[in-house]
């Protein structure tokens, strides 16, 4: 192998890893600011897709998600299991809100007879399921919203 | 931006498995004139490794980031390159078939994080349990019969044929336990305390937590020799702990402990000591023929660096063998030598890459802890890096760390996957599009007492 071969492979091998470098550089272009071409096509497909998943009306049978809705931990999903379901500013719930709005120990979602029932923890801002305040244990429907502060959560099948 | 980005993540995994290819086959090419013969199977390999990984993170996180693994797979492939470079010298202790095997398995670290642990948010409810493990892991080579003394320092335990260093694990157990930690305290840390002259002095009670790492930092030092895992763990708790309080002036406690413990440690100890005098002078003859903590090791990397140069003397051209323990500490004077100013550069935007990666999920996460333990492990990351780097550059004195995902051992490699996927579990949970509420309620409404 003749010493020039040798030079032009360290220099091509060189060149590879800066190009590695400036695709990845180049991904997370695309990744701030969307795709150069064909942006026209996202909108249309945007409003048809939540359109199969949103039911007309509250579906019956039993939720398996605890999905927030609205607030800052929006988007932020749970999985429902036996365990009942703690929200508030305490460390140790399990939905932890940094909300100045919630009490330390706001509300809690538990299961009973294969349905979920929310119960205000006497938190000082009230919980509100879909319009209504809180005051007694009362079922939550599925795809009802439930507003603790500025969060909104909501069940989901 | 709510795009999985698959296509992105398989082309530039592909690229970077054709890069490590390329680096191996120019390295049979730059030593006897010939492309190895393992140049197929060893890429078909890792290629192999690396598509399982992808597998597992298109199945159980699919919206996570898809630069992480990439950017990976293409450090921890040319660590392998460089290591079997090292290994054609005859030196001894490096093998990069040991190397590849400790890959496969932080892989499979890597895809059981990701499959068991399905919300990291339950990491901060083990926020104790995480300090008290990661504690103990520190310690852990204190104690007699499972604790070895390697090399002048006291940082590994035996078990069996195999030895570990737990303090890699230690340093992901202690990011989750600060992040836990000053989730519930920051408000106090943040708020409470006087104003003197123009700093924000925090109450002396607040002060607790630093001075207990402080503490612990300089015993894990006094104990175990080990410089370099007591700087990460310090420094780590100062960058969190202002990311989350926002106050300059635990920056400026932080940094002045730092000075009186590295004073402290330098008066008392004379290993320490002999860092300080053969970063200052490594060039003094009685500094470079000493035997213990001399600067050979050092000068031999800078000469390394030095006759790299700009574009460095190709890969299989250079003389990693001249310097001690190449295929460990110092693996980037071995990469400076042999791809030059150039491709150390290059090797270090895909760590900054990386380390942007992580600081972009903390940025995009939603939670407070998220935020912060993201926050932390890309920092641990860059930090490290940056020990280690500027040490064999001696830009900083020279302490024992290895560079993340590159140096030969098992310990480092397993936590860094391990680094890794908690980062993807993140970024995954970040990038999530937000579900549509089904009851469009509007803005305004109306309550009715």
């Amino acid at each position: 192998m003749s010493e020039l071969a040798l030079l032009l492979i360290r220099l091509a091998f060189l060149a590879v890893l800066w190009f590695f470098v400036i695709a990845a550089v180049g991904v997370i272009r695309t990744d701030l600011f969307g795709p150069r071409t064909a942006p026209s096509a996202n909108p249309r497909k945007l409003p048809t897709k939540p359109a199969k998943n949103i039911p007309a009306k509250p579906k019956r049978g039993e939720p398996r998600q605890m999905v927030v809705t609205g607030g800052p931990l929006q988007g932020t999903i749970i999985n429902l299991t036996e365990q009942p379901i703690t929200i508030g500013r305490a460390t140790d719930s399990t939905l932890v809100l940094s909300d100045d709005y919630a009490s330390s120990r706001h509300a809690q979602l538990f299961p009973q007879d294969g349905q979920w029932i929310v119960e205000d923890l006497g938190s000082t801002n009230g919980t509100y399921l879909d319009r209504s305040k809180v005051t007694r244990p009362t079922p939550v429907p599925l795809g009802t919203p439930i507003r603790i502060g500025k969060t909104v959560i909501e069940l989901r099948k | 931006m709510t795009a999985k980005r698959r296509g992105a993540q398989l082309v530039m995994l592909a690229f970077a498995i054709v890069v490590v290819m390329g680096a191996y086959a120019s390295v049979g090419l730059g030593i006897d004139g010939q492309i190895p013969s393992g140049t197929f199977t060893y890429g078909l390999g890792l290629a192999a490794l690396m598509f399982a990984a992808y597998g597992v993170l298109a199945k159980w996180a699919p919206w996570a980031d898809p630069l992480l693994l990439p950017l990976v797979t293409l450090v921890n492939g040319l660590g392998l390159v460089i290591i079997y470079r090292i290994e054609q010298t005859g030196q001894g202790g490096a093998s990069a078939t040991n190397q590849l095997m400790w890959t496969a398995l932080g892989v499979v670290m890597f895809s059981a994080t990701l499959i068991v642990l399905k919300d990291h948010r339950a990491l901060q409810r083990l926020t104790y349990t995480m300090g008290f493990i990661g504690l103990g892991l520190l310690v852990m080579p204190l104690l007699p019969f499972v604790g070895r003394e390697i090399n002048g320092a006291r940082i590994w335990i035996g078990v069996g044929p195999f030895t570990i260093q737990p303090a890699e694990f230690s340093k992901l157990a202690l990011v989750i336990f600060f992040a836990g930690y000053l989730v519930a305290k920051r408000d106090v840390l943040a708020l409470a305390g006087r104003r003197l002259l123009f700093i924000d002095l925090p109450r002396a009670r607040d002060l607790g937590p630093v001075l207990v790492t402080w503490g612990l930092s300089l015993g894990v030092l006094i104990l175990q020799k080990d410089l370099g895992s007591s700087l990460l763990v310090f420094g780590t708790f100062i960058v969190m702990l202002y990311v989350a309080t926002q106050r300059t002036s635990w920056v400026l406690i932080g940094i002045l402990l730092f000075i009186g413990g590295a004073v402290l440690a330098g008066q008392i100890f004379d290993h320490v000591q002999a860092r300080f005098e053969v970063w200052l002078h490594p060039e003094l003859p009685e500094f470079y023929d000493r035997e213990l903590g001399g600067s050979y090791q050092l000068m031999q990397g800078l000469f390394a660096f030095g006759s790299g140069g700009i574009l460095g003397t190709g890969l299989g051209k250079g003389f990693p063998d001249q310097i001690p323990l190449s295929f460990s500490d110092f693996i980037m004077a071995v990469v400076g030598e042999e791809l030059g100013l150039t491709g150390l550069m290059a090797l270090l935007m895909v760590y900054a890459l990386i380390v942007q990666r992580g600081l972009r999920t903390a940025l995009a996460a939603r939670d407070p802890f998220s935020k912060l333990l993201a926050g932390g492990l890309s920092f641990i990351l860059a930090w490290q890096v940056f020990i280690i780097v500027g040490g064999v550059t001696r830009l900083i004195p020279l302490t024992g760390l290895v560079t993340p995902f590159m140096s030969a051992g098992g310990s480092a490699l397993l936590a860094n996957w391990i680094l890794i996927a908690l980062l993807v579990r993140m970024s995954d949970a970040a990038r999530r599009p937000p579900p549509q509420a089904i009851q469009n309620e509007g803005l305004t409404q109306v309550f009715t007492r």
